[in-house]
């Protein structure tokens, strides 16, 4: 029987770079899944708790919750968003009586190349591209949800993709959402320090299992003309020959 | 904005564009970061260390009550005396009144972050008192007229032809090839007169061990040995988290803190004092002081949430790995402690003016990742971003601007067209070629890095419209 799977599109992924979502979409159905999207569907409230503004953030993940109600199985291409679902929900509602919804929610929320190797068992997933990549550790897939290995052994299952590692992968690009405009020069410094070490990888792409950092990387490489693109995870593995 | 803030903007802008700077930074990191990996490896199970050192931490400052007491108790019992400094005015007040009633004209220091904390140096220089400071890295910040850079490694933004010039402006020697071995026999030679000329030394304490009444005191120079045994009077100023409950404990604090701190099995001297020159006894001072500072650190203990920031044992390794401490150096926090730790501590110690310190984040957690007490830092910054925005702090425009938010999420139809609208009048805007300019509402993103992506189509319009037919048009999937 086919996986149901609830996709859950971060509002700036659908803004921004819905061909993330379309690309999760077609390497979701490619395995077997039913894939749905719940139009009702609008931010999660990362911006606002981040930034501090809990009681702004709290209906927003409220409104979540009240969404995906009904979804077996949520995955999203962001492991920064699948984050606030599982790790800060449950905190931001730690008093209500909401709380063990939201541990629920979370336990059965996943970002996608967690969704692909733990829960699906997939390292192949029969796509191709030939180029050469390598891969930047996004923070929070990393240290929050603890995926250190799962993209990476996506990448090796794709056909024709040399992987190459980059010093530093694990080091913050410096985007950090408000971040990233509050304090422009430290994460611009940041970002010109991942781009150096992308550029002497010689890789063609650099990749994440965030949008969210990509596209402040390709911002930073495109300013500086570097040869390297970004390119989500997502997008790589829905390429085919 | 506070001025602090306004000030950590400007110093932040200045720093990250410094690419000497940046350059010297990245060499002395990567030399720690090598020797850092080779010590966890050193390690058995790095892991459980961790989390053992966390546990002693925890029980020491969850009864801190029943161990500050213990300790006291015990150094009196060794002869020693105890002054319990609420803030940083009593513990210098006590320091100068003790140093003037006892002739005191010279003071060696051994580094001490908590002297720093409470200013102590002016206050007895006003006073007629040369200060001394003996750890190298201190006594090159000092003949700077600057604050320390970082809380282990003072002048770390230093390289060796800046510190040849310094010395030979203020020492009036000159080392003519920088040769670091001459560089540091020439701070040793004049250190070596004030360490004997000294009546008072003071130091700070890594630990406080409760059932013994000993402060231990971990330094790589030797200079802390000869400031607490050489002049008459020790007095040892350290804030009350610094207690452990049991010798036994520093078996395990001793090596992590190393490790964590330098990379090194074990500092080169790891020193116990447990009270003044006994009869029996050949060297010592005859007197000994612990000033015991809380400056704000039991209105912490009083906060549950936050409490366990009370556990850090300064080891550093926070700023080392933090991407922003990198970026913009130890002095452009403007405060006594810098970094992850700096960020989360001092709104606490020093009230309101430093909440931007917890914005200036990417909350990327590698802090929290390395942390030798296992202090979730990057969480305790959220922390303080949540408590800066309920305090009322926050700017105005930006609560009004989370509000509007708020709405917009909170009804799809307002979201859809709200984005619809961004996307189309910054497609406008940016064919005009006005990206990165005044009229671009988000310059801040786009002065230094190609605009963001604007499609004419959100993935939701996109699905409503139907995939499957997207896809027939198109054979090539790409991150367009």
């Amino acid at each position: 029987m086919a996986r149901k799977v609830s996709l859950f599109v971060p509002c700036f992924v659908d803004q921004l770079q819905p061909q993330v979502a379309v690309d999760a979409v077609k390497v979701l159905r490619r395995v077997g899944c039913e894939v749905d999207f719940l139009p009702d569907q609008t931010c999660c409230g990362q911006p606002a708790f981040n930034t501090g503004f809990w009681d702004e953030a709290r209906p927003c993940a409220e409104r979540f919750l009240r969404v995906f109600k009904d979804a077996e199985t949520i995955v999203s291409p962001s492991g920064s968003c699948t984050t606030m679902v599982r790790a800060f929900f449950p905190e931001l509602m730690a008093s209500g009586a909401l709380h063990d919804e939201a541990v629920a929610l979370g336990k059965r929320t996943f970002e996608l190349s967690e969704f692909l190797v733990r829960q699906m068992g997939l390292t192949d997933v029969g796509a191709s591209f030939a180029h050469t990549v390598t891969y930047h550790a996004s923070c929070h897939g990393l240290r929050e949800l603890k995926l250190r290995d799962e993209p990476l052994q996506l990448l090796r299952g794709v056909k024709g993709l040399k992987l190459v590692d980059m010093l530093r992968f694990d080091e913050c690009c410096g985007f950090g959402g408000t971040f990233a405009t509050k304090f422009e020069s430290i994460s611009v410094a940041m970002g010109d320090s991942k781009a150096d070490n992308i550029a002497v990888t010689g890789a063609e792409y650099v990749t994440a299992i965030d949008p969210s950092c990509l596209m402040h990387v390709q911002g930073i490489l495109g300013r500086r003309k570097d040869r390297a693109r970004a390119i989500h995870l997502a997008s790589i593995l829905a390429s085919e020959a | 904005m506070s001025s602090a803030a306004e000030q950590f903007l400007r110093d932040a802008a200045t720093k990250s564009a410094d690419l000497v700077h940046r350059e010297i930074i990245r060499r002395n990191m990567d030399s720690y970061e090598a020797a850092h990996q080779r010590g966890r490896s050193r390690i058995k199970n790095w892991e459980a260390a961790r989390r053992r050192c966390q546990e002693i931490k925890r029980e020491a400052i969850e009864h801190l009550d029943k161990y500050l007491l213990q300790f006291e108790e015990k150094v009196i019992a060794h002869g020693g005396h105890v002054f319990w400094a609420a803030n940083g005015d009593e513990a210098c007040a006590y320091i100068k009144d003790l140093a003037v009633s006892r002739n005191v004209r010279t003071v060696v220091k051994s580094k001490s972050m908590v002297t720093e904390e409470i200013h102590l140096s002016p206050v007895l220089e006003k006073v007629g008192i040369k200060v001394w400071e003996t750890d190298l890295g201190e006594f090159i910040v000092q003949l700077r007229n600057e604050p320390p850079y970082h809380i282990v490694t003072p002048a770390m933004h230093l390289n060796r032809q800046q510190i040849r010039e310094l010395f030979r402006e203020k020492l009036g020697e000159d080392i003519a090839d920088a040769d670091p071995q001459k560089l540091v026999a020439l701070a040793r030679r004049k250190l070596r007169e004030a360490f004997f000329a000294a009546e008072m030394g003071i130091s700070g304490a890594n630990f406080l061990v409760a059932d013994s009444g000993a402060i231990a005191i971990s330094t790589n120079e030797g200079n802390g040995r000869l400031s607490t045994s050489l002049p008459r009077i020790h007095v040892a100023v350290t804030g009350i988290e610094k207690i452990v409950p049991r010798l036994e404990d520093l078996g395990t604090l001793w090596p992590v803190l190393a490790t964590s701190g330098t990379g090194q099995p074990i500092t080169t001297y790891s020193t116990l004092i447990g009270g003044p020159r006994r009869p029996s006894e050949a060297d010592g001072p005859e007197e000994f002081h612990v000033v015991l500072l809380d400056n704000g650190r039991s209105s912490l203990l009083a906060n549950a949430e936050e409490r366990e920031v009370l556990t850090c044992i300064r080891c550093g390794a926070c700023l080392n790995i933090c991407p922003v401490y990198r970026n913009i150096g130890g002095h452009t926090y403007n405060t006594t402690y810098q970094g992850p730790i700096g960020s989360v501590l001092t709104p606490h110690l020093r009230g309101n003016d430093f909440q931007h310190l917890a914005q200036a984040s990417s909350l990327c957690g590698a802090c929290s990742s390395v942390c030798p007490v296992n202090i979730n830092l990057h969480h305790h910054l959220l922390h303080n971003r949540r408590d800066a925005a309920a305090s009322g702090n926050a700017k105005a425009s930006e609560r009004a601007q989370f509000r509007l938010w708020r709405t917009a999420m909170l009804h799809p139809g307002l979201y859809r067209l709200g984005g619809w609208m961004m996307r189309r009048s910054l497609r406008l805007l940016y064919g005009m070629g006005l990206a990165g300019t005044v009229f671009d509402p988000m310059r801040a993103w786009s002065r230094k890095r190609t605009p963001m992506p604007l499609p004419a189509k959100s993935f939701r319009t996109r699905w409503k419209e139907g995939l499957e037919k997207e896809e027939q048009g198109r054979g090539q999937v790409g991150n367009k």
